[in-house]
């Protein structure tokens, strides 16, 4: 019973709260969807109801809504320039995403939805994805001049290219499981200090006071959490920027 | 530590529990499978991702995005308005700051040529009273004149007589008879001549 409690794994695990099979495909509505509504809607709700007033004078939630809209929309200009306004709804969704996704894994018996690969993967892939659909659609086959960088002697080429391509083809992968392993060890290492306060006070007094260095490192370390949580979006949507350049402007 | 034996305990299951649970289509419990790697769960996770960020992204692009770009649209309309605005009734404020100027201007010209003219008038006048209070005083020394020498005149000729009395009186006196007034008019004449 103890060890089920400290058990650092168990906040990862997924579990069907509505049944749904189709097609042989299990598409259960399982807790880590019940987060992803969540999110969804906490940050829906937010944007929607604090901008609700639309005063020329903004008050504290407004302000946060706005300063979101304007920070990711500066973001995407430096980044990608006035054309990759464009994709400002999609980076700006993201973003939001990512972000309100990482805050709610923060609270207690909550679950994260960026802790699994695979949904750092669906994001990260929906990037990519659109960077190379954009991409081919804009340049036709100009787009492949993104592998072939300008000034670079012929001999060079055979060099060079595969290195940008294989430098592509990683990126989905990179910005995947940076956010998921963020997030994931951020997660254990939480658990496994909060686990330390368990079984350190099981073993009564002397185990209580020890329990204080666990507890407070806990603390720092939620705090902590906060920063990679917000950091974690912040990097998550400046790198779809990023790409999203590249599709606009496949030549270096 | 913990955590690497932990994963190291659990992921060594998980290809064969991952297979049995993706087969009977129940995603993995607590069955020592490492969940974030449990393939069982994925067609589930990314099909509600799917639909949940999807209407997430419609919701943000249709209903939130414009309304936040609105309000901060209007509001930098506001501000140019109202900078305009200012600079505007500044420039009226420096207008009339300079009509005022110009018009104390115009009154402390015309004042100075009033008090000139004013000055100019009394000089003129007291010039003119000056001369005709000179005139009269001119015209009334002539006559004083004119009457002491006629006055002297008049006493210079009753001298003549009052000196032919005298001398017909003294010559009375002196020869006890009476000299013809023509000789001593003649004298006195002589004498006074």
């Amino acid at each position: 019973m103890a060890a089920d409690k400290v058990d650092p794994i168990h906040q990862f695990q997924i579990h069907p709260i509505i049944p749904i099979h189709i097609g042989g495909y299990d598409l259960s509505f399982t807790n880590s969807a019940l987060f992803m509504l969540a999110t969804v809607a906490v940050a829906s709700a937010f944007l929607y109801l604090s901008t609700s007033g639309r005063s020329l004078i903004p008050g504290r939630l407004q302000s946060v809504s706005e300063m979101a809209y304007e920070f990711v929309g500066n973001m995407l200009r430096d980044a990608a320039g006035t054309q990759g306004m464009k994709f400002f709804p999609l980076v700006f969704s993201l973003f939001m995403f990512v972000l309100v996704a990482n805050l709610l894994g923060l609270f207690p018996y909550f679950f994260t939805v960026t802790s699994h690969i695979i949904v750092t993967f669906g994001l990260a892939a929906l990037v990519i994805g659109t960077v190379i659909v954009y991409g081919f659609m804009k340049h036709g086959l100009g787009f492949l001049k993104l592998f072939v960088p300008k000034g670079v002697p012929i001999v060079m080429m055979l060099l060079v290219v595969p290195i940008e391509v294989i430098s592509f083809v990683s990126r989905p992968v990179s910005l995947s499981v940076r956010l998921f392993a963020n997030m994931l060890a951020g997660h254990i290492t939480l658990k496994v200090f909060s686990g330390f306060v368990v079984s350190l006070s099981a073993l009564g007094t002397l185990g209580i006071a020890g329990s204080v260095l666990p507890l407070a490192m806990a603390v720092a370390l939620t705090a902590l959490e906060l920063l990679v949580a917000l950091l974690q979006a912040y990097v998550f949507a400046v790198l779809t920027c990023m790409y999203l350049n590249d599709a606009l402007h496949p030549s270096h | 530590m913990f955590v690497t034996s932990a994963f190291a305990q659990e992921s060594a299951p998980a290809a064969t529990e991952g297979d049995t649970h993706a087969a009977t289509g129940v995603p993995a419990e607590a069955h020592g499978t490492f969940p974030p790697f449990n393939p069982a769960t994925y067609p589930s996770q990314l099909v509600w991702l799917a639909i949940t960020f999807g209407l997430f992204y419609l919701f943000l692009k249709r209903v939130v995005m414009p309304r936040v770009g609105g309000i901060i649209d209007v509001r930098n309309d506001r501000i140019t308005q109202d900078l305009d605005h200012a600079a505007r009734l500044k420039g009226e404020a420096d207008a009339a700051v300079a009509a005022y100027e110009q018009e104390l201007a115009e009154a402390k010209g015309k004042a100075n040529a009033i008090g000139q003219q004013a000055n100019d008038a009394a000089k003129a006048e007291a010039e003119a009273a000056r001369k005709t209070i000179e005139a009269a005083l001119d015209q009334k020394l002539g006559e004083a004149e004119a009457r002491i020498s006629s006055i002297k005149a008049n006493a210079m000729k009753e001298v003549g007589t009052i000196a032919e009395d005298t001398a017909s009186a003294i010559v009375e006196a002196l020869v006890g008879g009476k000299a013809s007034k023509a000789e001593i008019a003649a004298a006195v004449k002589s004498v006074a001549g």
